[in-house]
């Protein structure tokens, strides 16, 4: 079976029903999605597929025709992603472990939606649990991301 | 920040490198000095100046942080303390957990004075000096929690910092003749103001290290801080926004296999058969073994894939034996309840004689009411996990855990090693919240690990796992009563707490050995040792003989403690007929500290202003690991569902060490303290708990959250903790604003069970 994660293909010989979270962690060493509840109840493995955040715990990784984009995949700490950048300059992050997941969520949001509402975001974003309740720096840093979005900057 | 592999590989390798020139020195103060464990670990042209400190040639700087980094900051807090005095900015230096030793016992609890040097007569002192008396020895251990990193690292991490600062100093005056005085220090380099020359501490470390330390040194006042006091971007930031591999979960070894655990869901129950052949026909899987633990009987999967293993697992046909524990939560009321009918309390707060006030009391000055917590999971994002690896004579153990030296111990209990043979590597947590203070988790990683013939072995629990096992925070169950005097406030209270003990179930788990036999304050913290003064005050704490394991939780005692106590200060504010935030005032008007956080809230909060028919607000206030916190929380009647719409945190913590991240932590408790109050509990039936996922054991959500608004006052003369102090009172607050809104008192958590929530 074939499966290509951010741009590259990977040649696996796995069960077809093996959740692509596992398969992505346990076969490739893709470590950026998390698990967290295996049940698409927390957005921890989110990864984005055809633009869609997707969870991954709950997709077949014999369903996956297209490229899987992964937080590994979207910037490294001297080249960020604009929008790792607004969590930087929020400083959201507490433990973390959900942070890769709500990442990838909110570049999904940004990428349909370049100027989401509050409300916007209140849907985008609520399948994505944080026990450490960083919800309003990750609304705040969307905000930023967003308007930087628009300005360029 | 480097992938769990570079760290344990820089970090714990034992006998890598020959110690070059590492001679390590004596610790401020200390007449013998504890062993500095970077001495045997260190790489070729690296020189440690003591046990947090780490200095290679090439200017590598490495600040040790023993305390586990789970999401509060404290990496980043607690290197700026050692940066602050050895002059380097934080952008040159790289933070590690380092590894278990008796260097990094947490002795903040053990020593008296200094936390609380303004402080002497307090509660605040008083209540921690109580608290060593009867756990000391269990305190000292290696351990995040209690709030208490700060405390604990606020003199002698900057300490270590200034100790090193002057002996590298030391050494550059002997390189360039020239006397000490005439150095100053700033940004890792030695300068001769007169010459202008300078040296890198790079340089000078391998020299410094064979210097004796200055036995006594100054360190910095607060004026010239530089880093301290300020804002200062977390360190572990840019690791955590790139999906970097550094959580327990993601640790990675070669020939590694994956493995996962089912343990009896009846606390205390025995596995009575398994049958496994199934499981062992499955693709990957290698070995299925039984655990009997103190921690838990069942049974693990060893496969090539967690996922396989998590399969298997389910297709393993197991008979569990019933527990000895409650089997629903009637059962567990009504053992709390009669806990407290029988008698043989213990008293913590005596004053005067509240049952003779109560006695000839008119029946309508006399206030009573029961209230009840559930018991709670943490639920911590990362589900537990470990990996180990006993090969070789050696155990290694990678953990995401809050007490590395508790891990040695289960280790050599288990393997019969020596303490020397066991090395634990803690990786960052994701989340901690006290469970991952609990052995469990790496006691069955280390036992599976005993069954791969030197293979390493991830051990992943499922959620499900995770959710339907303790240690959970314990349920509890409390009676009040008062007389409200003539001027509307209280002159008699008599509160009576039962609870399963937290410290005796933590010590029994740990150090089976210590005896547990006595009082138990955490079952009493957050009502005993509240700032109010009340004629006749009365406290009593039960023991309740629950035998569900229970543990520390965000803020312990405090968490359910400070909902019933500030519920029912509530209650009998509503009574005598003043407002909730002036009777408090009135209670605590020998406390500054505490009057100037509530004038704040108020102001803040728009207090007492009318507001429309479809809001209103409700106040607590608790005083927890030495921060004194006031809050306010408002919320509004969506079409009959309850929306919590904003709270307003004032938070005194004496000092303020980075006020950024403060602030975070007090958003981070308030929010695990309402999605507690809102909605959760684990409740048991057939001896059980219910609860498995976040179905139905949920959090508060991007679209529940509440504007949340931080101000932080610094008055009250002593460090305070920041982790834990804003659950506590959030809980209460929100139940007496629901009051307000609607005159619905609930004295039981989770509130959902009696009203709706958005
Ligand atoms: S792990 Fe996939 S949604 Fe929780
Ligand atoms: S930052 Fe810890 S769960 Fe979100």
């Amino acid at each position: 079976m074939k499966l290509q994660v951010n741009g590259t293909v990977h040649e696996l010989d796995i069960e077809p029903e093996m959740p692509l979270l596992w398969a992505l962690r346990d076969e490739l060493n893709i470590k950026g999605p998390k698990f967290g509840c295996g049940a698409g109840l927390c957005g921890a493995c989110t990864v984005i597929i055809d633009g869609q955040a997707t969870r991954s715990c709950q997709t077949a990784v014999g369903d996956v025709r297209s490229n899987i984009r992964t937080i590994d995949g979207l910037g490294k700490p001297d080249a960020l992603h604009r929008v790792q950048q607004a969590w930087l300059d929020e400083q959201v992050v507490q433990c973390g472990y959900c942070q890769a997941g709500q990442i990838m969520n909110a570049v999904a949001l940004l990428e349909a939606n370049p100027t989401p509402s509050d409300k916007d975001i209140d849907e985008a974003m609520s399948g994505n649990l944080c026990r450490c309740g960083t919800y309003p720096r990750i609304r705040a840093a969307i905000k930023r991301a967003a308007a930087g979005q628009q300005t360029g900057a | 920040m480097a992938s769990i592999g570079k760290i344990a590989r820089r970090t714990f390798l034992v006998g890598a490198a020959a110690v070059a020139g590492g001679v390590a020195f004596g610790y401020y103060k200390y007449r013998q000095p504890l062993e500095n464990p970077l001495k045997k670990d260190l790489a070729n042209g690296e020189a440690t100046l003591n046990p947090y400190i780490k200095i290679a040639s090439d200017n590598r700087i490495t600040v040790i942080v023993p305390r586990a980094e789970m999401g509060q900051g404290a990496f980043t807090t607690l290197a700026a303390l050692v940066a602050e005095e050895l002059d380097v900015t934080l952008d040159q230096i790289v933070i590690e957990h380092g590894p278990a030793a008796p260097a990094y016992y947490n002795d903040a609890a053990l020593r008296e004075g200094a936390p609380f040097p303004a402080f002497d007569h307090s509660m605040v002192a008083e209540t921690v000096r109580n608290a060593m008396g009867v756990v000391g020895k269990f305190l000292a251990l290696q351990m995040t929690g209690g709030s208490s990193s700060l405390a604990d690292g606020y003199e002698k991490m900057r300490l270590a910092g200034a100790t090193a600062r002057e002996t590298l100093k030391s050494a550059a005056a002997q390189k360039l003749g020239v006397s000490v005085g005439s150095l100053k220090t700033e940004a890792g380099k030695v300068i001769d103001a007169k010459s202008g020359r300078s040296l890198t501490y790079g340089e000078l470390a391998l020299d410094a290290a064979k210097i004796d330390p200055p036995s006594d040194v100054a360190l910095k006042p607060r004026s010239q801080w530089k880093l301290l006091g300020k804002p200062q971007p977390r360190k572990d930031m840019p690791a955590k926004v790139t999906g970097q591999p550094i959580f327990g979960i993601d640790v990675q070894l070669p020939d590694m296999l994956y493995a996962t655990v089912r343990m009896n869901p009846q606390p205390g129950g025995a596995m009575k058969s398994f049958d496994a052949s199934e499981a062992l026909k499955m693709r990957g899987v290698k070995k299925v073994i039984a655990i009997d633990s103190l921690y838990g009987k069942g049974f693990a999967v060893i496969a090539d894939n967690t996922w396989r293993a998590f399969k298997a697992a389910d297709a393993v046909k197991v008979v569990w034996a019933d527990g000895p524990g409650h089997r629903d939560d009637a059962e567990a009321k009504k053992i709390l309840a009669s806990t407290i009918a029988g008698g043989g309390g213990f008293s913590l707060r005596s004053a005067g004689d509240p049952e003779k006030a109560f006695a000839d009391a008119p029946r309508e000055k006399l206030v009573e009411a029961e209230y009840y917590a559930p018991f709670l999971s943490h639920a911590t994002m990362e589900p537990m996990n470990a990996t180990a690896r006993l090969k070789d004579g050696v155990l290694d153990v990678w953990s995401p855990n809050q007490a590395p030296s508790v891990i040695k111990i289960i280790g050599a209990r288990l393997t019969k090693l020596a303490d020397e043979k066991i090395n634990v590597h803690t990786t960052f947590l994701g989340g901690g919240f006290g469970r991952r203070i609990e052995p469990d988790f790496s006691d069955y990683a280390i036992r599976v690990a005993m069954e791969t013939e030197g293979r390493p072995v991830k051990v992943t629990w499922t959620r499900e796992e995770d959710m339907s096992h303790g240690p959970y925070r314990p349920a509890a169950l409390a009676k009040y009563r008062a007389r409200i005097g003539n001027d509307g406030l209280p002159v008699a209270i008599h509160g009576s707490v039962a609870s399963p003990s937290v410290m005796a179930g933590m010590v029994g788990r740990i150090m089976p050995g210590l005896p547990t036999a006595g009082p138990d304050n955490l079952i009493l913290d957050g009502t005993y040792n509240q700032p109010y003064t009340i004629p006749n005050y009365r406290i009593d704490g039960y023991k309740a003989p629950l035998t569900t394991p229970v543990a520390s939780w965000r803020s312990v005692g405090n968490s359910f403690n400070a909902f019933m106590n500030e519920s029912f200060m509530d209650e009998l504010a509503h009574a005598g007929k003043i407002d909730p935030l002036e009777f408090r005032r009135k209670l605590m008007v020998d406390y500054p500290t505490a009057i100037a956080i509530l004038d704040k809230l108020k102001t803040l909060s728009d207090w007492g202003k009318p507001i429309d028919q479809t809001r209103a607000q409700g106040i607590a206030f608790t005083l927890s690991f030495g921060t004194w916190v006031g809050e306010v929380v408002q919320v509004k009647d969506e079409n009959g569902s309850i929306r919590v719409e904003k709270v307003w945190i004032v938070a005194d913590p004496g000092m303020v060490l980075d006020p950024l991240n403060f602030k975070a932590q007090m958003m981070s408790g308030a929010i695990y303290g309402l999605s507690a109050a809102i909605g959760q509990q684990i409740s048991f039936a057939d001896g059980a708990p219910q609860q498995s996922n976040f179905s139905d054991y949920d959090a508060m959500r991007m679209n529940q959250c509440p504007d949340i608004v931080i101000e932080i006052l610094e008055n009250s003369g002593h460090l305070g903790g920041a982790g834990e102090p804003a659950t506590p009172p959030v809980m209460a607050a929100l139940a007496n604003a629901i009051f307000a809104l609607n005159g619905k008192r609930i004295r039981s958590m989770p509130l959902n069970g009696e009203v709706s929530f958005v």
